[in-house]
């Protein structure tokens, strides 16, 4: 009795389960996705634009400071009449520094919110997520941090540097300095193995000798082993790749250990003019590698910085990513009024060329890349933790994601 | 009324899974739009998760704070699966994927080959968990680890998985995870008629989950289960191994975070480390906890409902939703430590002493 | 006991560097770890309960060492501060914690994990909206900031106080185990809370007290870590895993175990790190732990109670 009972109810069970399933599924295998259809509405006198940054998590100090100057482009471009004549208005939301979460709110930026182009991102985990949905959207995205290379989308604009702006200058500079040893220090993730890749084989090129290479996980603070091993090695320079709060953990090891800047100064990709003074230690005269710096003299700069400091008060520094935001939604507005259209294939269309004044100096888009031409800069940290400009590319580099341009570059050696 | 107990307890609990059948395979696709339905989704592959968590911690009595690694197992399989259909279909059978080209030296793995195949694809989503469950919870139960020294090593597995996976940029696309999906089994991913499928197969894995376990539940292994939590000891005297039942429930456990994991990819669109670390496993048991941990829906509904919670909190309050997530720990373990689905339950408890339940 | 003076009287080796930094800087780390567990194993032993938020009475610590620094400006001597205040504050916390949530759930030592899960939660948060998500920066004193030559190995004081501030804790801890009535009650609750109970022993109050000292060590132990990474919100995470393996290994309810678990897990992962990668150092340890748990169930040592998880 209890058993047939039993069995008749399973049964039911997974009888309703099937014919509901069944009812409910129907793939369609043949067919173009009959998604990408456009619902941005251009009729009113505003446009909506998503800022997607991640303000919880282990990422949300450094994007809170994109959002900042994003929110700031934004009221400026307002102020002087918008885009195309229309006011923008920003949809915020939060990416929780999760690729899963960026992946889900981007989607709904796009589809739910129909916004005319998305503006964030920070890790590559974060714009590896986001990619396929504005791909299959046919979204824009614009991105606005210096990156691993290796990638060009039709619906991403990269305004921050790749390695060939960033990492090759740096090499560059590390060569006229009469470097022979060089030592690299990384976080265990996808920029530093990468940037050590190209670091790797450039100075072959360079004939500067690697004479070690130490990596730590991102949540890993303690250097002390590995920093040992610098010391023992005594190299000319030490190249930094490593990421956030890591970084306090290996400057305060390196000077422990009776390292210095007289001995084995250390060029770093992502110590910039908030996080030098945060390191616990004195880290004047060590350098760093950006596209931007507060120092950075134009007109264009005074602006920004004036305005910046303004809104959110005379301590906040500002930095490249910040910089490299802040440009981003003023070309999306030359793109548009280019193109005399919010329409992204029309946008792409005629993308190449269109250049933005920035703090940083005279951007331009590569309409075959999406990357922008940028100046390499390298910096000395001073005793007000600002960076001297001590060298510089002097000239913008043309964007080169894949290093097509560089001879020595071979992707398949390990 | 004594007639109608027994009665009531075998189409009870299927009264609840078929409202939940048709909650989720009904009513959902008809009124929700197919960004929310696809986020659904996401909740659901937790929900699979919370099933098999229900089934360890709440009737085996066994915390697994290292859920993660079981999903992460799944994920990444259906991942690599799903890598490879997408290179596969762009440059041909022997293609690798994009990542490997970029970051490595452009050669694949050789533990990568065999996921070109769906089949085995299938295959490893239940046999990895399968035999990396067999193989830990034999080494822990034989030796008669449990309780918290158990929760601390599954916990401290999912830190060591994490970390494993984000060292082997090569292998496994490091901090990135693996994203850029195309193709799921011949079916576009970014149809919405797809994808609506893809929701469907998910919502009824958990359906046929939850009858699966209410079937272990009724059965002599499901109560040699919750006697082995509540009294390990006699159920040895009784000439019972606690091992042997305890490895089985976490096996299944195991299987059911896998599939859920197997789903997450395809409906997301990406597996990376943060989905299946300390902290995710701990999101996983945060869901169960709420539901009810021994109760049949509790564990998939509370899944359900921390999915959306988080969903919901982080589009209104972006800032304060880790404090809500400390809370929901604090207040559900302090005043609830059977879940809200058991809130009711606990008073007829009071009512009807002599059909009271074991759930501690 | 194992040597953990790394004095310049270790026998010559010939690869001194592949051995001295490791065995040096990895008896460094054990310290550290040690100063971690020792509260974890107390509150375990005793109470069993397991306190997930332990690692935020680190992050506690640093925080406080940050603070002091603001105050007493001068470095020299602000770490002398910040180690009293350091013990507290945290041991307020830990205090705090004990009577608002754990006193309720004794019995319930799972649900205390998870409980103190979400206190965890709640108190990295609050330090993120309090100091924000970027670090504060913490001077390392003049006198701490330097390194002797030991086979090549420039072993940086730092690594020495940690040293030294663990055997002081853990010298600390044993005297008032053994030598006052308040350890005796301690040893008591631990091995038969019951007969303790019986005998007159108010267990309400040495757990609090127990709760009081574990927590406040680590707070101790945040001073240390403040000098190796300054202070950050997630500085709790990284080491809690660590610390409850240490925990684990060590068996429960004597101390020795705890001290010969923390070292070796130091050293170990030391050497791992040396001879593969960081990374994959963190896995092996795990491996090893569970390898070792097949060895010895209950750890290294462990005395015989009643009523344990």
């Amino acid at each position: 009795m209890f058993h047939s009972r039993t069995r008749l109810a399973t049964g039911t069970a997974l009888a309703l389960t099937t014919a509901l399933s069944l009812s409910a599924c129907g793939g369609s295998k043949s067919g173009e996705s009959s998604a990408a259809e456009s619902c941005v509405d251009t009729s009113g006198d505003t446009i909506k634009l998503g800022f997607l940054n991640s303000t919880s998590g282990a990422m949300a100090i450094s994007e809170q400071t994109v959002r900042d100057s994003l929110a700031m482009a934004a009221e400026e471009i307002n102020a002087s009449g918008g885009i195309l004549g229309k006011k923008i208005e920003p949809v915020v939301e939060d990416g929780a520094s999760d690729p899963a979460i960026f992946a889900e709110k981007i989607e709904k930026l796009l589809t739910g919110d129909c916004v005319a182009a998305v503006f964030g991102g920070w890790t590559s985990a974060s714009r590896k997520a986001m990619l396929p949905v504005v791909e299959a959207d046919n979204g824009l995205l614009f991105y606005p941090v210096q990156y691993e290379g290796l990638e060009a989308s039709k619906n991403i604009y990269y305004s921050g540097a790749t390695t060939n702006q960033q990492i090759i200058p740096a090499m560059d500079f590390l060569k006229s300095q009469g470097v022979k040893t060089l030592f690299l220090a990384g976080s265990d993730y996808v920029f530093p193995r990468t940037a050590n890749k190209i670091i790797k084989q450039y100075a072959k090129e360079l004939g500067i000798k690697i004479v070690g290479e130490e990596y730590v996980p991102l949540d890993d603070d303690d250097w002390t082993t590995q920093v040992a091993k610098i010391a023992d090695a005594k190299p000319d320079f030490v190249f930094n790749t490593i990421n956030g709060s890591s970084n306090v953990g290996f400057i305060k090891a390196y000077y422990e250990q009776g390292l210095s800047p007289a001995t084995s100064p250390i060029i770093s990709v992502s110590i910039a003019e908030e996080e030098a003074p945060a390191m616990g230690k004195d880290v004047t005269g060590q350098y760093a590698a950006w596209n931007y710096f507060q120092s950075v003299k134009s007109p264009a700069n005074e602006t920004f910085i004036k305005a910046f400091q303004a809104k959110y008060g005379a301590d906040r520094p500002t930095s490249d990513p910040m910089e490299a935001a802040y440009t981003s939604l003023y070309l999306y507005k030359a793109l548009v009024e280019k193109a005399d259209s919010f329409d992204v294939d029309k946008i792409n269309d005629s993308a190449d060329g269109v250049s933005f004044d920035a703090p940083e100096g005279t951007v331009t888009i590569d309409g075959e890349n999406h990357h922008i031409a940028k100046t390499g800069l390298i910096g000395r940290i001073n005793k007000d933790n600002q960076f001297d400009v001590v060298w510089s590319s002097e000239e913008p580099i043309e964007p080169d994601p894949f290093l097509k341009g560089y001879s020595w570059w071979d992707p398949s050696a390990s | 009324m004594n007639r109608l107990l027994p009665l009531a307890r075998t189409w009870g609990p299927l009264i609840g899974i078929a409202l939940v059948a048709i909650a989720l395979l009904v009513v959902a696709p008809a009124v929700l739009s197919p960004f929310r339905l696809n986020n659904l989704g996401k909740y659901v592959c937790w929900a699979i998760a919370g099933v098999g968590i229900g089934l360890a911690w709440g009737r085996g009595g066994m915390l697994v704070m290292g859920q993660g690694v079981f999903f992460g197992l799944g994920g990444y399989a259906m991942a690599m699966h799903l890598k490879l259909e997408a290179a596969m279909a762009t440059g041909g059978p022997d293609a690798i994927p994009d990542f490997m080209v970029l970051y490595g030296d452009g050669t694949m793995p050789g533990w990568w080959e065999p996921f070109r195949s769906g089949a085995f694809t299938l295959f490893a989503i239940v046999a990895l968990p399968a035999v990396a469950a067999t193989i830990l919870g034999w080494a822990i139960f034989k030796r008669r680890v449990k309780g918290a020294y158990f929760a601390i090593l599954t916990q401290a597995l999912a830190v060591a998985f994490a970390t494993l996976l984000i060292a082997t940029i090569k292998q496994t696309g490091g901090f990135n995870g693996l994203n850029q999906f195309t193709l799921f089994f011949g079916y576009n991913l970014y149809d919405p008629v797809n994808k609506k499928m893809i929701y469907s197969i998910a919502a009824a894995v958990l359906v046929v989950c939850l009858v699966v376990v209410w079937q272990l539940y009724r059965s002599r292994f499901g109560e040699l289960l919750v006697a082995t939590r509540d009294a390990e000891e006699r159920v040895r005297f009784l000439g019972h191994d606690p091992a042997n039942i305890k490895l089985v429930a976490f096996i299944v456990a195991a299987i059911m975070a896998s599939i859920g994991g197997a789903l997450f990819a395809p409906i997301t669109g990406i597996i990376s480390p943060s989905d299946v670390d300390a902290t995710a496993s701990i999101f996983l048991i945060a869901g169960v906890a709420l539901g009810g941990r021994a109760l049949l829906l509790g564990p998939a509904l509370g899944a359900l409902a921390v999915g959306y919670g988080r969903t919901a909190l982080s589009e209104s309050f972006p800032d304060q939703w880790t404090y809500f997530l400390g809370l929901l720990f604090i207040v559900v373990i302090l005043f609830f430590p059977s879940g809200l689905g058991n809130a009711w339950s606990q008073v007829t408890q009071r009512l009807r002493p002599q059909h009271q339940e074991a759930t501690r | 006991m194992l040597a953990q003076h790394g004095t310049p009287g270790l026998p010559q080796e010939t690869h001194v560097d592949a051995f001295t930094t490791p065995l040096l800087a990895g008896t460094a780390t054990g310290a550290l770890l040690l100063i971690a567990a020792l509260g974890l194993a107390l509150t375990f032993g005793q109470m069993g309960v397991i306190n997930m938020a332990h690692g935020e009475f680190l992050m506690a610590g640093a925080y406080t060492t940050y603070l002091t620094q603001q105050v007493v400006t001068n470095t020299d001597l602000s770490i002398l501060v910040a180690l009293p205040a350091a013990f507290l504050v945290a041991g307020a916390l830990g205090l705090l914690l004990e009577v608002a949530i754990i006193q309720w759930m004794y019995r319930r030592p799972l649900d205390t994990l998870l409980v103190t899960v979400g206190v965890s939660l709640l108190l990295q948060q609050l330090a993120k909206d309090v100091f924000g998500a970027q670090g504060d920066p913490v001077q390392t004193p003049g006198w701490l900031d330097g390194n002797i030559d030991v086979f090549g190995y420039h072993w940086p004081y730092r690594q020495m106080f940690t040293i030294l501030l663990a055997v002081a804790a853990l010298a600390a801890l044993g005297a008032l185990l053994r030598y006052t009535s308040y350890g005796r009650q301690i040893r008591a609750t631990v091995q038969n809370r019951d007969l303790a109970e019986t005998m007159g022993v108010s267990t309400r109050t040495v757990d609090r007290v127990t709760f009081f000292v574990g927590s406040g060590l680590a707070g101790v132990g945040g001073v240390a870590v403040s000098l190796i990474s300054g202070t950050n919100p997630n500085l709790g995470t990284t080491y809690i895993i660590s610390a409850f393996l240490v925990v684990v290994a060590g068996g429960l309810g004597q101390l020795r175990g705890t001290v010969i678990a923390a070292f070796t897990v130091g050293v170990v992962t030391a050497f791992f790190t040396d001879w593969f990668s960081s990374s994959m150092a963190q896995v092996l340890t795990f491996a090893l732990v569970v390898v070792f748990l097949q060895l010895r169930p209950q750890g290294l040592f462990t005395v015989r109670t009643r009523g344990l998880a």
